[in-house]
C-alpha cells in the first residue's frame, strides 16, 4: 500500500511495480525551447528541485485535466485519474486548484509536447498536469504523469507507474503524495486509510430481551473510496486503530462475550490476541514506533491504564486510582500518554508519563471531555470531544500555549477525533446529516468531507 | 386518516394516539400470552418451606377431605422457574435490573432493593451463574461509556458479594451505550438504558 514506506510487498503494492522517472525525464524535452530556461538538471530526477510558484503572495494555481487514454478502452479510467489527482492535490490546500469544469476551451493534448502551455497560462495556471494511461497487458497498465511549470515551460515532475487495475486510483494517490513531497516538502495523505466501526450490515445477535445490532470493523481510502469489511464475527467490534506500519488494526471485540483486544493483520488474514485472557481489555492505542500498546483494563478491579509490548509481554500499569482511567493516546515521542479520567467527578483529559509520573490535567473549562487524540509532530496539540450542550464538539488543546480552540460548533454531535498522520486533518464522527457518520476536516475545522454514508459509522482511526 | 380530517388532529397527537393504542395492544397481547405468570410472588417462601410442603400432609383426622387442593403455589412457583429454559428466563426474567442516574454508578435505594431481591433468588437457585451487563444511555461518549458500564457492573457485584453471593457465580460485562434497551431519545428511554441488566448464563 505504501510503496515508499514499507519493505515487504503487499497485494496493493504490487500495483506499483516500477517507478521509472530517470529515463522518462531524460526523454522529455521541455515542450518548447524557452528563452532563458535554466539548464537542464542532470541525472537523477529526484534531485530536481524545480518548485513551481504562483504570483507573489498567492499559492500556485494548478490545473489537472483528464488523463489521456492511449488505449481506447481506458477513457473512463483516464477521466477518473484526472479527477482523483485533482481531489488529492486539493485536499492539502497547498495549491489553488483551478476547477476542472473550466478547462473546456483548452485543446486536448495527445502527447507531452502538445500540451498547450500558452492556453493554460491564459487560464491562469501556474502548473498543469499531463497524464497518460496505456494498457500493457490484459490486466496491467502504464501510467505516466508529468507536471509542467507553465511559465518556464519546464517539466517539474515526471514519473511512470505500471501495475494492475485492482485499485487504479492508487496511481493518482501516489503521484499526489510525491508532488506534495517534491513541491512543498509535505507528507501528503492520499495513500492513507481510515478504519471505523459500522453497523451497516444490519446483522443482529440474540440478546437477553431483544435482538442486538452488531458492529464490524471496516476500512476505506482516506477519501472514502474502496470501503471494505475487516471483521466478520457478528459481535461488537469497536474503536479500531491502525498500527504505525499501516498493516494491522487493533480493536476492541466482544467475540468472546466480553471486551478484549484483537489485532487484525489485514494483508495476511491473521489475528493476534496480545492480552492472553487476562481481565477485560479495551481501547488499544499503538505507541508511535509500534512496539507497544496502551489500553484500558479492569484486571485489577476497575478501569486503569496499562502499557504492554505489542506481543502482550511486559505489562506495566500506568494509573492507579479508584476512578475511571481510560481512552489512552500516545505523545508523538512515545514518552507520555493523554487519557480520560473522572477522578475529579466528571471525565476530563489528563497527561501522564508512561512511567505513571508527572500527572497533570489539561482540560479545565469543559464539563465532560473524552477521546483525546494527540497530534503528530510538529503540531503539539491534543484534540478531544467536549460536551457543549446536549451533544459534543471537537476541541483542540495546544500544549505549548495552554490555549483551546473549537473546530465544530453544534452541527449535530461531533465526537471521536483522530488525526491524520501529517497532523493537518482530523477524522471524527458527526450526526450533522442524520445518522452517525465519519467525516474529515482540516485542523482549522475547514474542508469538511463526508467519508461514510451507509448505516451508522463510529470511532475512526487514520493510518500512516 | 378519517380522524385527521374529521377532528383536525395534529399529526403528532395522532402519532401519540397510535403509540398509545399500540402499547395497549401490546399489553393486552402480553397479558393474554401468560395467564399464569410464572414469576414468584412478592414474598416467596424460603426454599426450606417449599421443599417440605409436598411431604407435609395434614393429619389423619381430615381423611374425608380430598387433598388435591393443597397442590401448593410455592412448589409450582419453584418448578415453574427452574423448568423454564435460560432463554425464556432471560426474556422474562425473575431478576430485576438496577437502574442508575445520569453519569452515575451508585446504587440508589430502588437499585439496592432490586439487587437484594435478585440475591434472594440466587440463594434459592444456588447453581445459577449470572452475568450482569453494564449499560449506559447515549448521552455519554462511546469510549468513556465502556468504562462507566463497567463501573455500574462492579457496583452490583460488590453489593451482591456483600449479600453473601459467591463471587464465582458472578460475571460482568460492560456494553457502554452499544446495546440500548430503548432506542428512543427521551428521558424515559435514557432512564431505561442506564442499567445493570442481569442475565442468567447457566443454571
Amino acid at each position: 500500500m505504501h510503496a515508499s514506506r514499507t519493505n515487504s510487498p503487499t497485494p496493493w503494492m504490487l500495483l506499483i511495480l516500477s517507478v521509472v522517472g530517470v529515463a522518462l525525464l531524460a526523454q522529455v524535452p521541455a515542450p518548447a525551447p524557452a528563452a532563458g530556461a535554466p539548464p537542464a538538471q542532470p541525472q537523477q530526477p529526484s534531485e530536481i528541485q524545480l518548485v513551481i510558484s504562483g504570483d507573489p503572495g498567492t499559492p500556485p494555481r494548478y490545473a489537472v485535466p483528464d488523463f489521456v487514454a492511449l488505449s481506447p478502452d481506458l477513457a473512463e479510467l483516464a477521466r477518473t485519474l484526472g479527477q482523483v489527482l485533482w481531489d488529492d492535490l486539493n485536499f492539502e490546500r497547498e495549491f489553488y486548484m483551478i476547477p476542472r469544469d473550466t478547462y473546456a476551451t483548452i485543446p486536448t493534448a495527445r502527447t507531452a509536447e502538445e500540451v498547450p502551455l500558452a492556453a493554460w497560462r491564459e487560464l491562469g495556471a501556474d502548473a498543469v498536469v499531463f497524464g497518460t494511461v496505456q494498457r500493457t497487458d490484459a490486466n496491467t497498465v502504464r501510467v505516466q504523469i508529468r507536471l509542467f511549470d507553465v511559465r518556464s515551460r519546464q517539466s517539474a515532475f515526471a514519473k511512470e507507474y505500471s501495475g494492475g487495475l485492482a485499485n487504479p486510483r492508487l496511481y493518482a494517490h501516489t503521484a499526489s503524495d510525491e508532488i506534495h513531497q517534491q513541491q512543498r516538502a509535505l507528507r501528503g495523505v492520499a495513500r492513507t486509510k481510515i478504519t471505523f466501526s459500522s453497523d451497516r450490515n444490519r446483522e443482529t445477535i440474540a440478546g437477553p430481551v431483544q435482538n442486538r445490532e452488531v458492529k464490524e470493523v471496516y476500512i476505506a481510502d482516506y477519501d472514502g473510496q474502496n470501503q471494505r469489511r475487516v471483521t466478520a464475527n457478528r459481535q461488537l467490534n469497536l474503536m479500531p486503530v491502525w498500527a504505525p506500519d499501516a498493516r494491522a488494526i487493533a480493536y476492541t471485540s466482544y467475540r468472546r462475550g466480553y471486551p478484549d483486544i484483537f489485532i487484525a493483520l489485514i494483508y495476511q488474514g491473521l489475528q493476534e490476541t496480545p492480552t492472553n485472557g487476562v481481565g477485560q481489555n479495551w481501547l488499544p492505542s499503538f505507541s508511535p514506533d509500534g512496539s507497544q500498546i496502551a489500553f484500558t483494563s479492569n484486571r485489577d478491579g476497575n478501569p486503569e491504564l496499562y502499557v504492554m509490548n505489542r506481543d502482550g509481554g511486559n505489562v506495566r500499569r500506568v494509573t492507579n486510582n479508584p476512578a475511571i482511567d481510560t481512552t489512552p493516546t500516545w505523545s508523538p515521542n512515545g514518552t507520555q500518554i493523554a487519557f480520560t479520567s473522572d477522578r475529579s467527578g466528571q471525565p476530563q483529559i489528563y497527561v501522564v508519563g508512561i512511567d505513571g509520573l508527572n500527572l497533570r490535567r489539561i482540560t479545565t473549562m469543559d464539563s465532560y471531555a473524552d477521546r483525546p487524540t494527540w497530534a503528530p509532530a510538529p503540531f503539539n496539540e491534543i484534540a478531544y470531544a467536549a460536551r457543549t450542550g446536549p451533544g459534543y464538539d471537537i476541541r483542540i488543546f495546544e500544549l505549548a500555549t495552554g490555549m483551546t480552540r473549537q473546530v465544530t460548533f453544534g452541527e449535530g454531535t461531533n465526537e471521536s477525533p483522530a488525526f491524520s498522520p501529517n497532523g493537518r486533518h482530523l477524522a471524527f464522527t458527526s450526526t450533522r446529516t442524520g445518522r452517525v457518520q465519519v467525516f474529515t476536516m482540516g485542523r482549522d475545522g475547514k474542508g469538511l468531507k463526508q467519508i461514510t454514508r451507509d448505516g451508522s459509522n463510529y470511532t475512526p482511526g487514520w493510518s500512516n | 386518516m378519517v380522524e385527521l380530517t374529521t377532528y383536525n388532529m395534529k399529526p403528532k397527537t395522532l402519532r401519540r394516539l397510535g403509540l398509545v393504542s399500540l402499547l395497549l395492544i401490546a399489553v393486552a397481547v402480553s397479558c393474554a400470552k401468560k395467564p399464569a405468570a410464572p414469576l414468584p410472588q412478592p414474598a416467596p417462601p424460603p426454599p426450606v418451606a417449599s421443599a417440605s410442603s409436598p411431604v407435609a400432609p395434614p393429619t389423619a383426622t381430615t381423611s374425608t377431605q380430598p387433598i388435591d387442593d393443597s397442590v401448593p403455589v410455592p412448589v409450582r412457583g419453584d418448578d415453574a422457574i427452574n423448568s423454564r429454559s435460560i432463554e425464556d428466563l432471560n426474556r422474562n426474567s425473575p431478576l430485576k435490573p438496577a437502574f442508575f442516574g445520569l453519569d452515575s454508578a451508585e446504587l440508589d435505594d430502588a437499585g439496592r432493593s432490586n439487587v437484594a431481591a435478585n440475591a434472594e433468588i440466587l440463594k434459592r437457585y444456588p447453581s445459577w451463574v449470572v452475568t450482569f451487563e453494564g449499560h449506559c444511555d447515549e448521552r455519554g461518549t462511546a469510549e468513556y461509556n465502556l468504562a462507566l458500564g463497567e463501573r455500574r457492573a462492579v457496583a452490583v457485584r460488590t453489593y451482591l458479594v456483600g449479600l453473601g453471593i459467591a463471587p464465582d457465580r458472578l460475571r460482568s460485562v460492560s456494553y457502554g451505550k452499544e446495546f440500548p434497551f430503548d432506542p428512543g431519545h427521551t428521558d424515559a428511554a435514557w432512564a431505561q438504558n442506564r442499567r445493570a441488566h442481569f442475565v442468567i448464563t447457566s443454571k
